[in-house]
């Protein structure tokens, strides 16, 4: 039900995203989904990929300071209001969403929330009362 | 113009007998009253009965810092302590400071050699003296505060901080005679000028300016951009506080250290001995005259000099050449004491810190700035925005908290610390006094 995301720190400084971007590339990892958070100092590249722990391994070697986390990764229709009608089943049931990001499936035409919640377990079983479709992380890895 | 003008001008075989007497009288009250000169003197096989003349003192041992330290917080007093009636400390490298205790005889003394401190910079009856040195455990602001008193002159106790304020009551109260750190007073400059205050329109005269290191460029800076005259002032509250050694403003030229209440050395910092007249290497100050906590040979890890030519301004007392440096890694950023110790004694503190540092600081405009460059290690490093935010908040709580001096922490990447393989380097100071 849950979904591994890597997460690296980020210097502001000119080409960090490029040098990353190129290690993971020459490692052969296909990235599915990213989002990029930043302060004026730094920045967190947020990732999923197809091959987790060797993203993780490769850029270790190279210095950059990298943890995996768990977020989970909800289906829904590409319609107006599909990200509605998840927002406020998590407000009614007071689940905090530390943050989020989108992106829409090639095939199916479905739109795929990730999102890393405060308290993922909980999240999940509301969700799934709720008849939301949530992704395994096998599937999302190989899309 | 002088406040004591016996004293300030007693010809040297005067001077020095008085030294010489005042001297024997010190060594045998620490070696009575305090366990650590006991000691200490026994160890070096010497007794205060073996001073013959005043070349002897350099027989004697020194007092360090960590002397001062090892002592915490009582133990190198002289006097009861019930004869103390005020006590200072200044930041001591691990997080306690290092304290200082007077009796009201040195008071006494201290607000005497300031208020002659104030008449040598060209201050008098009649100023209205406009003290911006901090008020507090820093000997600064009252320090300059009773010597301004004592000299009649009307003290504003402003203290430091609110500059705003400061340039408004500067013009209201017609202040005469400014005492703060000079980088502070070059602060003031640009407020003012953002302010659209002009310092030709002030009554400012006499700028006192200490607690930092600083340089020729500066004074000339200064006294263009406040219009007034700049003194430099020397002191430490080790030793006594502000007022130990001053320029006159007849000469400007080295500070005239008050050699009946201090005797002056300068030593090499690395082998302990003491260095010909005009010759640069560390500041050894012993004090002759104090009770609460009389210091011998103390190492203050000041570089100067020492000249003993006579002055134009009449006064017989030693000149020692604006401070060049220190002999330790001690940094003073806008007045305030930081060893990078006490840094890293913090940052290790502070769960999940490596210690892989890096200590930059910068002056922007007139101001010192202290940015604290941390690296992120996997045990510190979130997905989440605001759990970096306030690890970097909290280095810059727990600095200001502990040493009183405003940082910014910066959260960097891994290995971008430069690493070196003997002494690592922790301090890039981009200053240029």
């Amino acid at each position: 039900m849950k979904v591994e995301q890597i997460s690296i720190f980020i210097e502001n400084k000119s080409g960090r995203l490029a040098e990353i971007t190129r290690i993971l590339g020459d490692a052969g990892i296909n990235i599915r989904a990213l989002s990029l958070a930043d302060t004026t100092d730094f920045g967190i590249l947020r990732l999923i990929v197809n091959d987790g722990n060797l993203a993780k391994t490769v850029l270790k070697e190279k210095g950059f300071t990298v943890n995996m986390t768990e977020v989970v990764a909800v289906e829904v229709p590409d319609t107006p209001g599909g990200l509605s009608s998840i927002l406020q089943v998590l407000d009614r049931q007071q689940i905090n969403v530390e943050y989020m990001y989108a992106f829409v499936e090639r095939c199916a035409g479905n739109a795929v929330i990730i999102f890393r919640f405060d308290e993922t377990d909980k999240a999940i079983s509301v969700l799934k009362s709720e008849n939301f479709n949530i992704l395994e992380g096998e599937r999302l890895y190989s899309m | 113009m002088f406040f004591d003008e016996e004293f300030e001008t007693l010809p040297r075989p005067a001077l020095e007998a008085l030294q010489f007497k005042r001297l024997q009288n010190v060594l045998e009250r620490v070696n009575a009253n305090v366990p650590f000169y006991k000691t200490s003197f026994a160890k070096a096989g010497i007794s205060p009965s073996d001073l013959k003349c005043l070349d002897d003192l350099q027989r004697f041992p020194f007092t360090t810092k960590q002397d001062m330290r090892d002592s915490y917080p009582y133990d190198l007093f002289a006097a009861p302590m019930e004869d103390i009636v005020r006590i200072h400390a200044s930041s001591g490298t691990t997080g306690k400071p290092t304290v200082v205790g007077y009796t009201q005889k040195d008071i006494a003394t201290w607000t005497d050699l300031m208020a002659r401190s104030f008449v040598a910079a060209g201050a008098h009856k009649g100023d209205i003296i406009h003290n911006a040195y901090g008020y507090g455990l820093f000997t600064g602001g009252l320090g300059a505060h009773y010597g301004a008193e004592r000299l009649g002159a009307s003290v504003i106790p402003i203290s430091g901080g609110n500059t705003k304020r400061q340039i408004m009551i500067m013009q209201d109260f017609g202040s005469t005679v400014l005492t703060c750190t000079p980088s502070y007073s070059l602060f003031m400059a640009e407020e003012a000028k953002a302010e659209g205050v002009d310092f030709k329109g002030l009554k400012l005269r006499v700028g006192i300016f200490g607690a930092e290191p600083w340089s020729e460029a500066m004074r000339d800076e200064i006294e263009q951009k406040l219009n007034l005259s700049a003194i430099d002032i020397y002191g430490l509250s080790e030793i006594m506080g502000p007022g130990v050694a001053i320029e006159c403003i007849e000469a400007k030229k080295g500070l005239h250290i008050w050699e009946d209440h201090f005797i002056p050395e300068i030593i090499d910092p690395v082998t302990g001995q003491r260095l010909p007249e005009g010759e640069l290497g560390e500041l050894v100050i012993t004090t002759i005259t104090k009770q609460g906590i009389p210091l011998i040979r103390y190492r203050t890890r000041d570089i100067t000099s020492l000249t003993y030519e006579p002055c134009i301004c009449g006064r017989t007392h030693a000149r020692i050449a604006r401070m060049s440096g220190r002999s330790d890694d001690m940094l003073i950023i806008r007045g305030v004491n930081v060893f990078p110790s006490q840094i890293e004694a913090i940052l290790v503190g502070i769960e999940g810190i490596e210690p892989h540092y890096m200590l930059i600081i910068d002056r922007q405009g007139t101001l010192d700035t202290l940015t604290v460059q941390v690296e992120v290690s996997e045990e510190l490093f979130s997905d989440e925005i605001k759990v970096l935010q306030a690890l970097s908040r909290r280095v810059e709580k727990e600095i200001k908290d502990m040493l009183g001096v405003t940082c910014s922490a910066k959260l960097v990447e891994p290995k971008t610390i430069q690493r070196s393989e003997g002494k690592a380097k922790r301090v890039t100071d981009n200053r240029t006094l």
